[in-house]
């Protein structure tokens, strides 16, 4: 069956002519349909990440070359941002920290969550589940519009009096309050932009459960869903409960920063000699266990989509079930539970005390458990199999060992003693980001090169799918490997200079400061992130050039998946199937002794019809 | 829960429904009249106001919201939903309480962590 | 293209689609309003004995507020039951009834009692006294800053009987009469402030969660005023499409009203 594809700009094609005709408005913009909003989310997820990788890129020069004009931009910097913050082109101190807080805030919360999260789910799980739509459309379809609008203001940040907020992505008071002289500034704007994205989020969770546990087909059960399902199901669920608290927190600091209050303000506050005029008797401590509360649970809410995806690609690419289904989805549900009591790990040099601290600390060792679980059953699941080791097995395979490293790494992290030593240094940012880099984002461009083809009706082109998986994997190791030892050294986090005035070069006389090897693995640090930069252009290439001159698909379903989403007319039309669908079987149902072909799809009866 | 909705059953529900509401007038009554009531320590005051405006609450949401004969994924979200909140609050109190053994809050006294119980 | 369990209930969960949604929302912001609770508590716990205003909000106006929510509360449910039984008039007197409330509960809270605190003063002495009180005038908003930038040489200050961290006299027979009005010189004042947010952090929590409540009164009150004025042709197409509407909406006010009943004790009482 030919499989046409009228792709415009890489939104869905409208290939149901028995619907309205809709103007351009309501088919691409204002849309309800989950798989165009999919495709929304999935667009400016990948913009802002390459905006945040943009900033980065810069930072990595302030850090190795402190004070020097950046090359190529030095010069737009300093006409758009002006000589306070880019004075001769150079990154001063200010900017660099406007560019961390924006890094993190952009990488996280417009970056990875819309895409894992909101892209993938939105297009992924009703095809999945074997429903028409998600449960409320219209709600969707303002969930975007909120979260573009966050987008927007986050970015207009920049360009106002002061700049962009710079007070970490964490914003923790007093900073975030006394940060700029100006009332309404950047940080006003990130907490604003925060409120918009937070609405959008809870919007978002509360459709994906309703439609989970509401939408999905006759016969889908809840242990026959793909367990992509079951992770966005979890992730749902975290952001669901667990954003209300930074909710209100950010409306707190909102009103400390606008109104005077001092919620997180404390009494006797002194800034640049002066004692500051406000009123006093607020806890700084306050607003980190309401950011963390958040916080924690967003880190799972980055993984766990990622997960779900590798979870599908390993199964499809080693043409057998998946090991220990059951395992995986009492894991995945434990570590959802489990992530909201485990905050403050991020908190124990705050002067808690040792009850509280080994609460948090065994909590902290108990959820590695089942995230152990998760990765080693993916691990097994490949003894015995027929790996195909096209671009999504390759990005899958990587994340394995990736994510490993990052999550042991954590282990140090997340005992009380060592993280005293540990904490706001290089290592926790080369943790984090293994986990997150190497590891969610490679999940994400896994699930980008596989379910292309059901989008577009193409496939992305294999040769430079390979060139960008290894480019990626040698660059992103590059990178973050040496922030380990930088970190273990006592180089900190947020240092415009790299630490320069912590080095042993500064500092002869002291033999704990940072060692010239670590100063001088800044250069290739950088070096290996604009390297990391450049390898992402064929992916770009290859994504747009794919959508008109990619490989056509044989048949709706290229891959020989069991999974319902690839049951369906490429690209899906309006109402996702053409008839209802009855769900007979497992989700993995591969290479099942006797059948006729290596898969068999959900929606086959046992008498071997489809329906 | 929207079917089969008889006649009677509702008209039986709408006498419930009165009865709850004069119940709360009384339990607002009450809660204020419990406040020139001075209880001898703070912790029982709170604990007494807390549980007058929890039984309140809890017949809005039993009654009103229908919650006592609502279904599984209601009751198990709502569940899950209590635990996290009743950790979230006593957490964040409990992290305030807890601190090392001999640290005051005046600077002046600070004496840093060691393992020696202070004086 | 038609999305099930809209209106009828998916079987095995008993629910149709509205419902788990609006008891989905309804769990994030048991969150929401929890940490903003426990945010009470740690800022409470937290303070100056001294500077922690209890008592400085009007008890008989919170008790009328509590009364009309609860009043709202019963008419909402009175409201659905009668529209499930096919009585659409009775139904409409229900809801005008709750959106009246609603309208009252936010002129109570914010035409009467927020002004009420936005002209009632305290002042901190140079030497350390405090006073709360009224401002010859009653304006709104004043601060140190203000008088010394208006160049204003002093004020006419009206105390209150009491200050808020003193012990009510031994003789609770109406007792002491009304204290004279002082002349107080903006030389002597430290600082002075309405009992705003920007007072401390009583009024500041008091301000945002109320506040919140408050949105959350006005936008339950528009969606059932919307529901009962023009929504309301949905009840002639699709009658229980409607009643479900209704019923979503009045969960989400049952909610405010718990909220509520939770707020009126916490800030007026305790």
């Amino acid at each position: 069956m030919e499989a046409t594809t009228h792709v415009q700009h890489g939104h869905a094609a409208h290939a149901d002519t028995h619907h309205h005709e809709q103007s351009f408005w309501s088919k691409y913009i204002f849309s309800t349909d989950h798989k165009v909003i999919g495709i929304q989310y999935g667009i400016s997820g990948m913009l802002f990440l390459l905006f945040g990788y943009g900033l980065m890129a810069m930072m990595r020069w302030s850090m190795a070359n402190p004070g020097v004009p950046v090359p190529l931009v030095g010069p737009l910097l300093l006409s758009i941002l002006g000589p306070d913050a880019a004075p001769g082109g150079a990154i001063s101190a200010d900017l660099y920290n406007a560019f961390g807080a924006m890094h993190g805030t952009i990488m996280v919360f417009l970056g990875i969550v819309p895409l894992a999260f909101a892209a993938f789910g939105n297009y992924v799980v009703p095809l999945q589940i074997g429903a028409v739509d998600m449960a409320f459309p219209r709600v969707n379809m303002a969930s975007f519009h909120c979260f573009f609008l966050g987008g927007v203001v986050m970015f207009a940040s920049f360009f106002i009096p002061g700049g962009a907020a710079r007070s970490g992505w964490t914003s923790y008071s007093p900073l975030a309050t006394l940060a700029h002289p100006e009332t309404v500034n950047g940080q006003t704007f990130w907490l604003i932009g925060m409120i918009l994205l937070i609405t959008s989020s809870l919007l978002g969770a509360v459709n994906f459960i309703a439609t989970i546990i509401q939408l999905r087909a006759p016969g889908m059960t809840w242990m026959r869903l793909p367990f992509f399902v079951w992770a966005q199901f979890v992730t749902a669920f975290l952001l669901l409960l667990a954003f209300p608290p930074l909710e209100a927190a950010g409306v707190m600091q909102l009103m400390d920063n606008l109104f005077g209050t001092s919620f997180f303000l404390p009494s006797g506050l002194v800034v640049a000699g002066t004692p500051a005029n406000v009123s006093g008797g607020g806890s700084p401590l306050l607003w980190q266990h309401l950011f963390w509360f958040l916080g924690h649970p967003e880190v799972y809410v980055l993984i766990l989509p990622a997960m779900g995806i590798v979870a599908e690609i390993i199964a499809n690419n080693t043409r057998k079930p998946l090991y220990g289904y059951k395992s995986l989805v009492y894991s995945v549900l434990a570590i959802g539970f489990l992530s909201f009591i485990v905050w403050a790990h991020h908190m124990y040099v705050t002067g808690m005390g040792q009850k509280i601290s080994t609460f948090f600390q065994t909590t902290t060792m108990i959820i590695s458990i089942p995230s152990v679980i998760i990765l080693t059953c993916f691990f097994i699941s490949l003894w015995g199999g027929s790996i195909r080791f096209n671009t999504p097995m390759l990005f899958v395979l990587a994340f394995l060992p990736m994510f490993g490293i990052g999550g042991l790494t954590g282990l140090p992290l997340g005992f009380n003693f060592a993280d005293l030593h540990l904490h706001d240094t290089y290592y926790v940012i080369a943790h984090f980001h293994y986990v997150v880099a190497p590891g969610t984002i490679f999940a994400l461009f896994a699930g980008i090169y596989y379910w292309y083809p059901k989008i577009t009706g193409r496939h992305m082109n294999e040769f430079w799918g390979k060139v960008h998986f290894w480019l990626s994997l040698l660059f992103m190791n590059m990178v973050f490997q040496p922030m380990f030892k930088q970190g273990m050294e006592g180089m900190i986090r947020r240092m415009y200079d790299g630490g320069a005035g912590y080095s042993l070069a500064k500092n002869p006389e002291i033999s704990t400061a940072i060692s010239d090897a670590s100063m001088h693995w800044n250069k290739g640090i950088m070096h290996a992130a604009w390297a990391l930069g450049i390898a992402q252009i064929p992916f770009i290439i290859n994504f747009f050039v794919s959508m008109r001159k990619g490989k056509k698909v044989e048949n709706d379903n290229p891959w020989g998946s069991s999974t319902l989403e690839w049951q369906t007319p490429t690209p899906p039309p309006h109402g996702n199937f053409n008839k209802p669908i009855e769900v007979f079987g497992m989700p993995y149902a591969y290479s099942v002794p006797g059948a006729s072909a290596d898969f068999t799809p959900q929606n086959q009866s046992p008498a071997g019809s489809k329906h | 829960m929207s079917d089969a909705h008889s006649h009677d059953a509702i008209k039986k529900h709408r006498k419930i429904y009165l009865i709850v509401f004069f119940s709360l007038l009384a339990g607002t009554a009450l809660t204020v009249g419990l406040y020139y009531v001075h209880f001898e320590k703070l912790s029982t005051t709170v604990t007494v106001a807390l549980i007058v405006a929890t039984i309140k609450a809890s017949l809005v949401a039993a009654y009103f919201m229908h919650l006592s004969h609502e279904r599984k994924a209601i009751y198990s979200t709502l569940l899950v939903t209590a635990f996290f909140f009743a950790a979230m609050m006593y957490l964040f109190i409990y992290a305030r309480t807890d601190v090392p053994l001999e640290t005051e809050f005046p600077a002046s006294n600070y004496v840093p962590y060691s393992r020696t119980p202070a004086k | 293209m038609e999305i099930p369990y809209t209106v009828k209930a998916r079987p095995d969960t008993g629910l149709y689609n509205a419902k788990i949604g609006i008891w989905l929302f309804l769990a994030s912001e048991v969150m929401l309003f929890g940490a903003l609770f426990s945010s009470y508590i740690l800022l409470r716990v937290g303070a100056d004995p001294l500077s922690w205003p209890q008592g400085l909000l009007n008890i008989p106006i919170g008790t009328f507020n509590t009364a009309v929510l609860i009043t709202s509360s019963v008419t909402v449910v009175l409201g659905w039951s009668a529209l499930k039984m096919g009585n659409f008039a009775a139904y409409r007197k229900y809801q005008a009834v709750t959106v009246l409330c609603a309208a009252a509960f936010l002129v109570i809270k914010c035409l009467i009692e927020y002004p009420e605190k936005f002209g009632h003063y305290e002042v901190w002495k140079a030497d350390g006294t405090r006073m709360t009180g009224h401002i010859e005038g009653n304006p709104f908003f004043l601060t140190h800053k203000k008088l010394q930038e208006g160049k204003i040489e002093s004020i006419k200050f009206q105390p209150d009987k009491k200050h808020y961290n003193d012990k009510p006299p031994a003789d609770a027979k109406g007792g002491a009469a009304k204290p004279s009005p002082v002349e107080i010189k903006t030389a002597d004042i430290k600082r002075l402030s309405a009992f705003t947010p920007a007072h401390g952090t009583f009024f500041g929590i008091y301000f945002t969660l109320t506040a919140l409540h408050g949105l959350h009164v006005l936008g339950g009150g528009i969606v059932i005023a919307y529901l009962w004025g023009p929504g309301a042709k949905l009840w002639k197409t699709d009658p229980e499409r409607y009643a479900n509407r209704v019923e979503v909406s009045g969960l989400f006010w049952h909610f405010v009203d718990l909220v509520w009943i939770f707020l009126f004790p916490v800030f007026y009482l305790l």
